[in-house]
Order: C-alpha cells, then structure tokens, then sequence
C-alpha cells in the first residue's frame, strides 16, 4: 500500500525518507514541488497528485509536508488517515511535531515508522502498543541512557497486540490513580452582516487523561445524553452498551486519548456566546477607510468569555490601519494584509473596541467586498450545548480513584460576514 | 567472506545457494552489482573515509559504541545518503542480544539487502534460527526482516517459512505470515499458485488479528478468486467488528465487491417504490429489471453485512466511516441509505485532507440522489478559511442540491461568495448560479438579471465570467433578452477581458436581428480598434461583420470590407485564414461556387444550447472512496465494481457446517437440564428406532417450547382438561420410554401441553401471527418460521416430522449416535431457514464428506471469541415468583404483576421474555390497556397489543420482551389504559439477564482459563451444611440465576454456564465445596454482572432454606 514517505518542510527540502518496499527516488517529489509552486497558497496544494508512475498522497501539518507514494489503487482516505495518525504519533512522543524535534529524534522516528507499518500495511498504530514497544524520549532517560549505555527500545516484547484489549498496555502502575476528562466543545458558526445566524452547529469531543492502575473498567454517563446526535468512539467504547443505555462503558487506553467526539443533534438551537458590531467602510475616490469594531457578550450563561482573538483578512488595497484599541493589543502585517487583534477577556462593563481608520492605495479603486471577520474565544466551565456528565463509576479494580471532568467552550471555525 | 562460508553450512542445499549467488552477481540487478563496485572504488574515495569512523565503531566491542554508530547510520539513511559501503560491518551485528541494536541492523538490512544481495545471505541463518525460536514475537519479527529483504534467490526459503507460519500456533505469527505473502509474490510473482493454497489457509482463519491482512493478500494476489471467500464470508461478517481498524477497510471494499458478484440487486424493488422522486436516476436501472414479477427478497447474507457494517459507521477512523459508507452506497437498499450521511458529514470536521475526499464522494453522490444531504446543505456553506479545492467542492455540492424550494436560500448564499477576496472562487461561484439557472427554469430569469448585475462588477474576472455565463444562458432562450444584450452592448467599453469581450460580439452576431441597431453600432466601434484586439476578440469581429453583412448588408458593408481588409493583413495567420475564407463566403462574386448560396444558413444555423452540467456526472463509473475515483481516471490495481447478477448465483456456497460439532460439544450438556441421574438410564436403551422417535417428540418439545410466547399460567389446571390428541400421547411416549423420568420432565411436559392450547386459544383471540423465535441469527429464519407457526398446530406436527426425516439423512455420516436429542433442537431451526431460503438445504452431498472441515471448524470455533460455539438450551428451572408492577391501589384499580419466564425472547434475541398478568379489580370494564409509545429509558421494550377490553375481576396474561442490555437498570415505561396513563418500572434480578448454555466440561474449563484475569470474581464462603449436597447446590444457583448445569467428572465442583442475553457475553460460573468452605468463580467478560451474580448466588448458598 504504502510505499515511500517523505518528509517536506516549508521550505521545500525533503528531510527525511522512509522506504518499505523497494526504494524509490526521491526525485518523484518533483511533482510535488511543481503542484507546490502552482498552488498560491501552501494549503492549496492538492492532495493527491497523480504522476506517471506513482501517486502522492499528502498531509500538511505543523508546517510540514508529510508525502506518501502509492504504486496502485488504495483507499485515499486510508493514506491520509494514516499519515495524520504518523503525526498525532509524532506529537505524542515528542510534544511537537517539527522538522527540529523529528530531526533531534530521528532514530526513534525510524523506529517508530518501522513498527508502524509492514510492506506498506499499518501494523501498529495503537500509542499505548508503541510506547511499550519503543519508550518516548524524556530528559531523564536521554542523560540515563548516556551514563549507562541503556536503550529506548523496550527490553520487553510487547503482549498489548495480542490481548484482547489491544490499546491498553498491561502492567500499569500509579501511586496517584486519577482520571479526567475535558469535555470542550466548539462552535463552528457563519453570521451574517446584520448579526443573524446563517448556520451555526456544535461539535464536541471528550478528551479524557487516565492514569489508573491495572485493568479499570469505567462507565460514564450523560444527564442528557439524547442531545448527543451522531458519535464517534475510540474502539475501546463498547458501543452496544451505547445503542441501548447511552452509557460510555470502556476499559480505557493508558494516558491522553480522545473517547469520543460527538455533533449536537441540529433542532437543538445554538446559543452564540458572542456579538460583533462592526463598521468597515471604504468611500469611493478617498484613499481612507473607517474601522470601527465592538466585541460584546451574549447568551454565555453568566461565564466569563476569555482569550478572544479576532483576525480578519483585509482588501488587498489596504496599505496601512491605524487603530486604536480600547484593550489588548492589535498587529497588521502590510504583506498579508492579516489584521489580528488581541483582545483577551470581554468585560460586559466596557465593552472592547477597535477603530481607526486603514489607508488605501491611492488611485485604487474601492475595494467591493468587506472583509470576514474570525474570531477565537473561550469560555471555561460551560458546554454550551447543556451537556452534563452524570457519573463516573469504574470496576474492576478495588483502589478509589480521583476523577474530575472540567467543561469548556470555544470557538470552532466562528466567522462574521461583514 | 569468512562469515559467508561458515554461515551457508547451515543450507540444506550448499551448491545450490552458492551457485545462486553467482547468477544474482551475473545478470540479475545491475544497480546491485554498480552500488558493489561502487562501494569497492569508494575504498579510496573520502566518502570511505567519512564513514571508516563509523566502521571502527562497528567493530569494536562495545555495545554502546555499536549502538551509536547504528543510530548515526540511521540517520544518514533517514536523510537518503548512502551508506551501503558499511554493509559488511552491520550485518555481523545481526545476532547482537542489545534488542535495539539489532532492530536497527534489520531496518539497514531491510534498506540494503536489495543492493548487497550477496552479503545479504550472511543474515539468513539467523533468522532460520529465529523463526522457531518459542517466542512467538521473536518468531514473527523474523518472518517479517526475512521476507522484507529482497533477494531473490531466498525465495524457496521464504515459501518454506511462510508456510510454517501460516500454521503457527500464534495468531501474531500468522498475521506476519500474510504480510510476507505480499511481500514474495511481488519478489517473485511465479509463486503464485502456492501462495494462493496459503492465502486459502489463512482465510479459514478465525483470529481477528489474522482477518485484515489476509484479506489484504488475497486482493493483492488473487483479487479474482471470489470463490475462495464463499466460505468465509459469514465468519468475516460476523468478526468484522472486532478487526483492526485498517483491516476493517480492506474487508469492507473486498466484501462490496464480492457482494455484488454474488447477489441479485436490492434496488429493482425500490425502483417502483420511489421511481417519481428519481426518474432520473433510475431510469439507467430500468433495463436491469429483467423479471418484475418476482417479488424481491433480500438474501440473508446480503442482510447480514449490511448489519455487521452498520456500527462501523460511528468508527473515528474515517477510512473505515468512508468504507463503510461506499458499501451501502452500493450495495444497500436506496431507503436504508440515508443513515451514511450524518457520518460523511462527521467526516467534513476533520483535517482539510479528508474534507476533500469526502467532499468529493460526496459530490458523486448529491448528483444521484440530492435528497440525501439536502437537510445538511448548511454544512457546505462555504468559509472564508477553506482550501481553494474545498471551496469549489463545496460549491459543486450546493449546486446539485439546489431545487425549487432551496434555490433562494442556495443564492443568496452565492451573492456573498461572489464577492470574495478569492477570485478564482468568485468565478467558480458564477459558474455554479449558470448551472442552477439552467437546472431550475423558474429562477433562470432572476439569476440572469443577478448575473448582469454582477456586469458592473469591478472586478474583471467576474464581469468576465458573468458575461461567459450569460452568452451560455442566452442561448438557450435568446428572444426575450434583448434588452440584456444590449445592456452588455452598453457595458462593451468598460470590459477588457479578452474573453468576455469576444462572448458579448459572438452574442451580437448570433443575435443582431434582435438589437438591428446596436449591432452595426458596436461594429462601427470595433473597427476602430481592430488592430489592438487580442487574437480571439478578432476572430469574433470577423464573425460579427459577417454575420451583420447578411443581414444588414446596407448599413455594413463598408465597414465589413475595411474589416475584413484589416484582418487580411494581420500578423496571426489563423485571422488572415478566417478572413480570407469570410470573405469567399459572403462576398458574392463570379470565383465563389456554390457555398456562398448558402452562406447565411450556415452562419445563421440555430445553434444548441451548451449543457452545464457537473464535473461530476461521469466519476459514478467508479466506486467511491477509491483512489480511482478522486482521481476520475483508472488507478493501476483498479477493481471493477461487476454488475449485480442477473440472477443470483448459487447461495449455498456459503453454507458451512459449523452447527454440526457444536451439537456434540453441546449435547452432554442440555440432557443436564433434567436430572443428571436419569441421564445413563435414559440413554442406555438408545435403539435407533427410539431415538428417532425421541427425536421426534423432542423436536415437537422445542419448537412448541420456542413457538410458545413462553406463557406458563402458574397452576391453573382448567386447561389441561382440552389438551389435544398429540401432546397427550406425546407425554405418553415420554413417560413409557423413561420410567425414571424425574419430577420435573413430568412437569414440563405438563407444561407443555398447558401451554399447546393456551397459545391456541391466544392465536384465535387476538389474531396476530405468533413468531417462532429462531436462534440462528439470520433474519429471513425467523421470517419464514413466523409464517410456518401462525398456520395451525396441524402444521406444525408437519414440520416437525420432517425434520425428523431430514434429521435422520444427516446425522448418518457422523459416528455420533448418543445424544440425538439436541441435535433435533438446532436442526429444526436450521432447516426451517433452508428449507425456505436455499435450494440445496444441508441434504447435500457436501454433509458427507464434512468430517475433515468439521475438525478444523471446531478447531476454529473454539478459538474464535465470539460464542457462537455455545450452544442455547432449555432453563433448569423456572421461578414462580411474580412481582408487583402495578399495585390496585396506584393503579386505580388495574394490578399488574410481572415474571420472569426465562425463556428465550421471541420478539428480538437480545430481549428478556417477561410475562404480565393484568388484573381489573375494579367494577368496570377497562378499555385499551397497552403500553405508551414512548419509553423513557433507553430500553427497547416490546410492548404487548393492546388489550382492548378487560371485564371486572377477570385478569388477562400477556407476554412482552425487555431489552436491558445486560444492566439491571430499571426499564421504566408507561402502561396506560383508555383513561390513565401508570409510570411503572421493572428492575431485573441479575440472574434472568442470562441464558442457559449447554458446554462439554472440557470446554467450559478451556472457557474459564480465556476469562481470567478482571474478567474473574471469586468469593469463599461458609455453606450451610443443608446446602451440601449436589442437588441443592444446583437448585440454589439456577434459582437466582438462569443458567444451564454443566455435567461435572468431579465430585465437589459444579459448573454452570449461561450467556448474557443482549450481547451474548459467556458468564461461567462455578462453585467448589471444600468442606466447610465454597468457593464461587464466576467468570465474564461483563464484569459488573459477574460481581452483582457472585454476590446473589453468595447469598443464595449462605441462606439456608428449600
């Protein structure tokens, strides 16, 4: 399936390759560059480029290409799925996924590749199996392993793939047994120039960090799990048990893993956190524009909205803004045209606010569409669609652990038509 | 060298090895024998002496030093340099006890081997040695370094240990084995034939772990040999569910394909159905129909993958989402379809990469059926932030779900992206509003005004787009739009997009008649600036003059000529050629022949309209989610997609004989279900002719057992009085054959006959078809029972000796001949299924020759983690206890009471069979007693038909079915009458979440030694002494829990066995007396019933009492 990968940074040096087959030239990735110089921007380049022989398939994250070449008829979706999941592996083991840390680390990242597929068929993808198989880099380890001369790879052959719980490694032990889980969700939200909602839906996922000792069998239930629409499980949720009793019951995977991601059935109407006023104008034949930009809060449950970020894609005529913020801090990049404001927290006591006026280049005409406005926020303690964990039980073992579930709210792809 | 020699001993065949290595250095791999030379010149190049370092550090002692110079010629290989000079220096480190040493000597061996073919085989021996190491993880990474080095002369032992493994007792080992296969047949692709006999093995395999990677190297090596997946295609369906997540794509693509070779299309019917929503779509079906008479049934199997795929849909892995999405695109019913799309559109949450291929299928399929994602049209809005490429899809999209009633929505959604920053996308966006106005005929007049609006645009791509647009548009209704052209007459000057320009002559010319006074003028204008036109824009000016010199030759044939002069002498040779043949054309003169005549018809011909239609229309052609499809152009290793069948090919191919060992292991144990005593004496006089008998009236026994809606009046005996002829000497028969026949077979049967004219009485009452409960799993079994049941009783004796005869027929070639009992049980199911569905039911001569598969079916059976080995029997013993649903008094009069029956459900295979005795204790009839519609818990409840008048004092039984799901949380419903609505709610005792099994000891102990670990609880108690003996002992378990007795070689263990009734999770438990103390293991995959079970059979032994 797979044969090659090919590592790309932003810069277009290839800096790492990875065969499983028979070796293929690197100078395939030609094809690559020539669809990377024909794209305006780096996100535009497709993702799969037919090439006489072979067909690349590509993921673009951190900044980074990551290639894989095809020799004959695959599933794209399969290639890709896999690529993210390379990259999801990458960040677990090394906190960031960047050309320095993958280039720091690049013995473990072969290793790790080498474990993750066989002749192009992914073998082990499961973080818990890797980890016992190949230990990630710590500090602590790395000054060990100098002194004494000791490896990474696990001195143990892993039994995780054979059991019948293949994502949770065996033997686990900790002093302190807890287990949280974050429950965020994000609006994802087009309103139109006069503030009405065009479309609005709520997407959520439940994260959840456990460190229990042993083989802990948990169940997690909702007060309100009918709001849930459609849901997608890690493998270890055993989903009859959700057809029927819509409860969560599963034997988790050791360390952070997403349970469950989930969309907001769409009858339910999504309250939107927040209010844009807004005021762009350019005038015909004057080389001035105005500016004038208020946040405020709206339906957000007595919750304090917090690091809101507004960004927002000028016209191409803009040359300059000179704004005047009522708090936080604002910067506009002439080259981009990328205006990003800096808000931080919204005090429904004074409102924050943007104006000034933008310069135009002169002689341009009018520019004939206003900018969209994107905004970030975050609101802690709240799941805006009401979702509320009931209880979390576990089985199994006979310790009392210490559980916790935090809320939060943030903005999705939130955008304002102006 | 040394190494070389002293390494190939350990070849069987020395010679032949040797030889063989001289042959690859001859003439196989050139680049093999350059990159040897290169590296012997590399000796005195500074590429050598880079690496001698590295070289020293390979030959030193340490381990550490080894180690490092490994990890730093990883990293050379990592940034594509070439280290293969080396070679020598890290393959003796291939035996290295340092584990990470040696996994990075095998990545450079993996990476090299192919170049270094030679030096390569020094390794081999190793992983000989290896490959029969007790490690089954040392064993498979071995398998995996030696088939993944490619040299060729190797093959013969790669077979060899590809073979071995494929027999490996590991599954781990196995799964490697079906990777290799891949591996040697692209090596060597001459092998084909033996690895096919392999992938053939392995296919037989039961392990989840194997599934997915054989799959794989069956459609890598023998895509075609769809007859090797007959057998197998049940057991894939069925462990679907737990395989790997990529796995789980391959066998979903492999099954979409297999399933449409092997079954008859399920759309014929749903073609009438809703033919008047998709005349379009289904018009290209119609001649497929080739016989509409028949009603159309949907093979069982076909079912079947439909049901196991379906969960897969709430994967997070959107290969898998996307897989199972493309299945029932193709193969399911067009109404079953419309549960993909909230997952597809899940998917559109995901990286910018998955959004475009989903997006992508998903424009392939809005073509064909608009309806299916038109309630999600929000989720393709488009954002400011999205990929060029996501944009125009999603534009696609919004296009083909534009209809009459969202079109306004559709377009003023466009209005907004047709002012975007991104160009290119604003006239994507004026493409996509042609095609609606074309598709929609009401709105083609608004988006052209919207469109000659967006004329005045300043941006010149849109004008430019719009104008391009528009001429489409004109064409096909051009007479009442004069005023837009001349609009775009007027708009003429502003617009310098070559393109656009030309578009608004071309429509000039084409439609000068229809603006006679415009035209001339615009050609006046044109003719002052010919010359710095671009090359299409005069073209058009040509084309205009002439077209205007034929139809209004007074007023432009001068300026036609000075045109024409113009273009005569142009610089581009293609306008002086169109100049020079125009004017031959239209100028009349004595040298043009005949074609001038005809000059105004063939310039003025009426010409057709251009289509707009999608960029998707033809991609249909291949199946979704393939690589081929995004690309929208044949993939090399493409599998086509065959048309379903005319008719369907043979079903019984599937057919595989797993019941058959199941019995035998199953038998010892249902024959518990009595007392155990009377087992040998009951047996001993087991003639042939008694058996069958026995055979008979059992048969009778189940199927009135399972026919039954498991109604037990408690002691009401008025009824026993109209027992019919058949049971009556029925139980005659069984009490001559057993005297010994204890209390409770006695009882049964009383039962039994109680319960024969009791369902009668029912059927007649209420009218309603009684199913008969079937354990197979397939659907279309229970179906055809139903019809078979709700006949009279009559036939039912029927059936039964029929399958008393077929019985017979099979049960010949087994040497089997104790226990006849069960097998009649599962046999009447069996049979009722195929007698119905298969033209060549087991009776085939396939049944005699079973006995080498069956072997290896059990085998397989026993390995595999689903229960299906386990083999359903009859409850030990069932409580009379009833408890209180509704009281009199809250009820206002109606008293409910409710009983566990313990027998399987016959409303759905994971419901609990309850049964309620309603009562009216008031003074006036109550009407429409039923259950409300709407449960308030997630139970699936199925509830009784409504009783519809129950007279004062009288009381009623009925029977319904809970589905709780293995949990005894509370199923809370409403039970109603005309007037009154009464919250009620039953909360069942662990123990009648179960079902009895029936297992052989020796499998109940292979059982308990899988469940081990958190899947066991265990407790010791203290047995009062009057719960000593085995008897009570048994009686005590089965009656807190409904579980089946297994037979016990031992003295002072009882075993039970029972399986969770929703999931059909095994719960095994048993007690061990050592006197004074019990000790009680329960072992289940569900361990919080096994903890809630331990804690009443605890209580159940501690109690003293009957």
């Amino acid at each position: 399936m797979i044969h090659s990968l090919f590592l790309i940074n932003a810069s277009g040096d290839i800096f790492l390759e990875k065969h499983w087959k028979s070796v293929v030239s690197r100078s395939v990735c030609d094809y690559f560059f020539e669809a990377l110089e024909r794209a305006t921007e780096p996100e535009n380049v497709p993702p799969v480029i037919p090439t006489p022989h072979h067909f690349l398939i590509n993921v673009l994250r951190h900044r980074i290409y990551f290639v894989a070449v095809i020799q004959s008829e695959v599933p794209p979706l399969f290639v890709i799925e896999f690529l993210h999941r390379v990259v999801d592996t990458f960040q677990d083991y090394f906190g960031v996924c960047t050309e320095a840390a993958i280039k720091d680390n690049v013995v473990v990242v072969y290793e790790l590749l080498e474990e993750m597929l066989d002749n192009g068929f992914p073998l082990a993808t499961e973080s818990n199996i890797l980890k016992e198989l190949i230990k990630p880099p710590t500090i602590l380890r790395t000054v060990v392993n100098t002194i004494t001369g000791s490896t990474n790879v696990g001195e143990q052959l892993p039994t995780g793939q054979l059991s019948v719980v293949p994502w949770r490694r065996t033997g686990v032990k900790y002093t302190n047994n807890e287990a949280y889980f974050d429950v965020v969700e994000e609006i994802d939200a087009i309103i139109d120039k006069s503030g009405s909602t065009i479309t609005a839906e709520i997407q959520g996922v439940v994260d959840a960090c456990v460190k229990l000792t042993g083989m802990p069998d948990l169940t997690l239930s909702f007060m309100n799990p009918r709001l849930l629409d459609d849901v997608s499980f890690h493998p270890c949720v055993r989903f009859k048990r959700w057809e029927a009793e819509r409860i969560l019951s599963f034997i988790p995977p050791d360390g952070n893993f997403r349970l469950l991601s989930y969309h907001v059935s769409s009858q339910n109407l999504v309250a939107i956190p927040v209010y844009v006023k807004h005021n762009i104008s350019f005038r015909e034949g004057s080389s001035q524009g105005r500016f004038e930009l208020t946040l405020g809060p709206k339906q957000t449950m007595g919750k304090a909205v917090e690091s809101v970020l507004v960004s927002s894609q000028l016209p191409r005529g803009v040359l300059n803004a000179n704004l005047n913020p009522s708090q936080g801090t604002y910067t506009f990049d002439p080259v981009t045209k990328l205006l990003s404001w800096d808000v931080g927290k919204i005090n429904p006591q004074k409102l924050p606010s943007l104006k000034g006026s933008m310069s135009l280049q002169t002689g341009a005409s009018k520019p004939d569409e206003n900018p969209t406005i994107n905004i970030q926020f975050k609101i802690q303690q709240l799941a805006i669609s009401g979702l509320k964990v009931n209880r979390l039980d576990m089985y199994g073992e006979k310790y009392k652990p210490f559980k916790g579930i935090k809320y939060m709210t943030k903005a999705g792809k939130f955008q304002v038509r102006t | 060298m040394l190494g070389m020699s002293a390494n190939s001993v350990s070849y069987n065949e020395q010679g032949s090895v040797e030889s063989g290595v001289d042959a690859a250095q001859e003439n196989s791999s050139i680049p093999a024998s350059i990159s040897s030379g290169g590296a012997a010149s590399s000796l005195f190049s500074a590429d050598y002496k880079k690496n001698e370092d590295l070289k020293e550090m390979l030959e030193s002692n340490k381990e550490s030093l080894k180690l490092e110079a490994m990890k730093r010629i990883v990293g050379l290989i990592a940034k594509g340099k070439n280290a293969s000079e080396l070679f020598p220096a890290v393959v003796k480190n291939v035996a290295s006890k340092n584990i990470e040493l040696k996994k990075l000597v095998y990545v450079y061996l993996v990476r090299y081997a192919e170049e270094q073919q030679d030096l390569a085989l020094l390794s081999i021996s190793t992983f000989q040695r290896a490959l029969k190491d007790p490690n089954q993880l040392i064993r498979a990474s071995a398998l995996r370094v030696l088939s993944s080095i490619r040299v060729p002369i190797i093959v013969p032992i790669m077979m060899l240990a590809i073979k071995e493994a494929a027999t490996d007792l590991s599954p781990y080992v196995r799964k490697t084995a079906a990777h290799a296969i891949q591996k040697l047949f692209s090596l060597d692709p001459d092998q084909k034939e033996h690895l096919i006999e392999v992938i053939e093995k392995l296919l037989k395999d039961k392990s989840t772990l194997v599934a997915g990677s054989v799959v794989m190297a069956f459609e890598e090596v023998c895509p075609d040999r769809i007859d090797l997946i007959h057998k197998n295609y049940r057991k894939l369906c069925n462990l679907l569910v737990d395989v790997e997540e990529w796995g789980q794509v391959v066998i979903i693509h492999m099954l979409t394909r297999y399933a449409r070779t092997q079954f008859v299309s399920p759309w014929r019917e749903d073609a009438v159905f809703d033919e008047n929503s998709e005349k379009a779509f289904y018009d290209s079906e119609e001649e497929r129909r080739v016989d509409q008479s028949k009603p159309y049934i949907m093979d069982p199997d076909h079912r079947l993958l439909l049901r196991n795929t379906k969960p897969l849909l709430q994967s997070r892995n959107t290969a898998v989402v996307m897989a199972v999405s493309q299945l029932y695109w193709h193969l399911s019913p067009k109404h079953e379809l419309s549960i993909i799309t909230k997952s597809l559109v899940r998917l559109l949450r995901s990286h910018r990469e998955v959004q475009y291929i989903v997006l992508q299928n998903i424009a392939t399929m809005s073509i064909q059926r608009k309806g299916m994602f038109e309630p999600f049209m929000k989720s393709f809005y488009v954002r400011s932030t999205d990929a060029t490429h996501i944009k125009t899809l999603k534009l696609e999209i919004l296009t083909n779900l534009a209809n009459e009633a969202n079109i306004s929505t559709i377009l003023r959604e466009f209005q907004t992206y047709v002012k975007s920053q991104d160009k290119a996308f604003a006239a994507a966006t004026i493409q996509a509003i042609g095609c609606c106005a074309t598709n929609i005929s009401e709105v083609t007049d608004t988006c052209l005004n919207g469109l000659v609006l967006l004329l005045s645009n300043r941006d010149e791509t849109v004008v430019a787009e719009s104008v391009v647009v528009i001429k489409k548009l004109l064409q096909t209704q051009p007479s009442q739009h004069s005023d837009i052209i001349k609009h775009m007459a007027k708009l003429f000057d502003n617009i310098t997009v070559p393109m656009a320009r030309a578009s608004i002559l071309w429509l000039m010319g084409e439609y000068c008649e229809h603006v006679p006074k415009i035209a001339p003028d615009v050609l006046r204008k044109m003719a002052k600036t010919f010359t710095d036109e671009e090359d299409i824009v005069k073209l058009q000016i040509v084309n205009l003059a002439a077209k205007l010199y034929l139809t209004n030759s007074k007023q432009t044939k001068l300026l036609t000529q000075y045109i024409l002069n113009l273009g005569k002498y142009d610089q581009n040779y293609d306008i002086r050629d169109r100049t020079r043949f125009i004017r031959q054309l239209i100028v009349p003169n004595e040298k043009s022949g005949a074609l001038s005549k005809y000059a105004r018809r063939i310039l003025m011909a009426p010409k057709p309209a251009p289509v707009l239609q999608s960029a998707f229309k033809d991609r249909d052609r291949f199946q979704l989610g393939t690589l081929s499809h995004t690309l929208n152009s044949q993939a090399s290793g493409y599998l086509e997609l065959s048309d379903w069948p005319a008719v369907a090919p043979d079903q019984s191919v599937r057919n595989v004989e797993v019941v058959e060992p199941v019995k035998e292991a199953g038998a010892p144990a249902l024959s518990k279900s009595k007392p155990a005593k009377s087992n040998e004496k009951f047996y001993s006089d087991s003639e042939e002719e008694e058996g069958e008998e026995e055979e008979g009236s059992n048969s009778e026994d189940s199927s009135s057992s399972s026919s039954e809606e498991s109604v037990r009046e408690s002691e009401s005996e008025e009824n026993s009085n109209d027992s019919n002829k058949s049971s009556s000497s029925q139980s005659e028969k069984s009490s001559s054959e057993s005297d010994s026949e204890k209390k409770k077979k006695t009882l049964k049967n009383k039962k039994l006959q109680q319960q024969k004219p009791d369902s009668k009485d029912r059927k007649q009452k209420n009218g309603n078809a009684v199913k008969v409960e079937s354990r197979s799993e397939s659907e279309s079994g229970s179906e055809s029972s139903s019809s078979e049941s709700s006949s009279e009783s009559r036939s039912e004796l029927d059936s039964d000796s029929d399958s008393g005869t077929d019985q017979k027929k099979n049960t010949k070639p087994k040497p089997v001949q104790s226990k006849p009992v069960i097998k009649v049980e599962k046999k009447e199911v069996s049979l009722l299924d195929l007698d119905d569905f298969s033209p060549a039911p087991v009776t085939t001569p396939k049944s005699s020759i079973l006995s080498p598969n069956l072997l290896s079916d059990l085998q397989g059976l026993l390995i595999s983690p689903t229960a299906s080995a386990l083999q359903a029997s009859s409850p030990v013993f069932v409580p009379e206890t009833s408890h209180e649903l509704l009281h009199r008094m809250t009820g206002k009069g109606l008293s409910a009471q409710y009983r566990f029956t313990r027998q399987p459900c016959i409303y759905g295979n994971s419901m609990v069979s309850l049964q309620l005795t309603l009562s009216n204790r008031t003074d006036q009839a109550l009407e429409n007693i039923h259950i409300s519609e709407k449960s308030s818990t997630g139970q699936n409840i199925h509830r009784f038909n409504a009783i519809e008048r129950l007279e004062p004092q009288a009381s009623v039984t009925v029977s319904m079915g809970v589905d709780f799901n293995d949990s005894t949380q509370t199923a809370n419903f409403q039970l109603c009458t005309k007037e009154d609505e009464f919250s009620v709610s039953i909360q069942p005792a662990v123990g009648e979440l179960l079902l009895p099994i029936t297992m052989s000891e020796a499998d109940f102990t292979k059982e308990q030694g899988k469940l081990v670990g958190m899947n066991e609880s265990s407790a010791t108690i203290t047995i009062t002494p009057e719960n000593v003996s085995s008897q009570s002992v048994n009686r005590k378990v089965v009656s807190v829990a409904n579980l089946g007795v297994i037979p016990s070689g031992q003295e002072n263990i009882y075993r039970f066995a029972g399986k969770t009734v929703s999931s059909g999770s095994l719960v095994l438990v048993s007690v061990a007396l050592k006197d004074p103390d019990a000790m009680i293991t329960i072992n289940t995959e569900k361990t919080v019933m096994g903890s809630m079970l331990l804690r009443q059979v605890k209580t159940a032994l501690t109690n003293s009492g009957p």
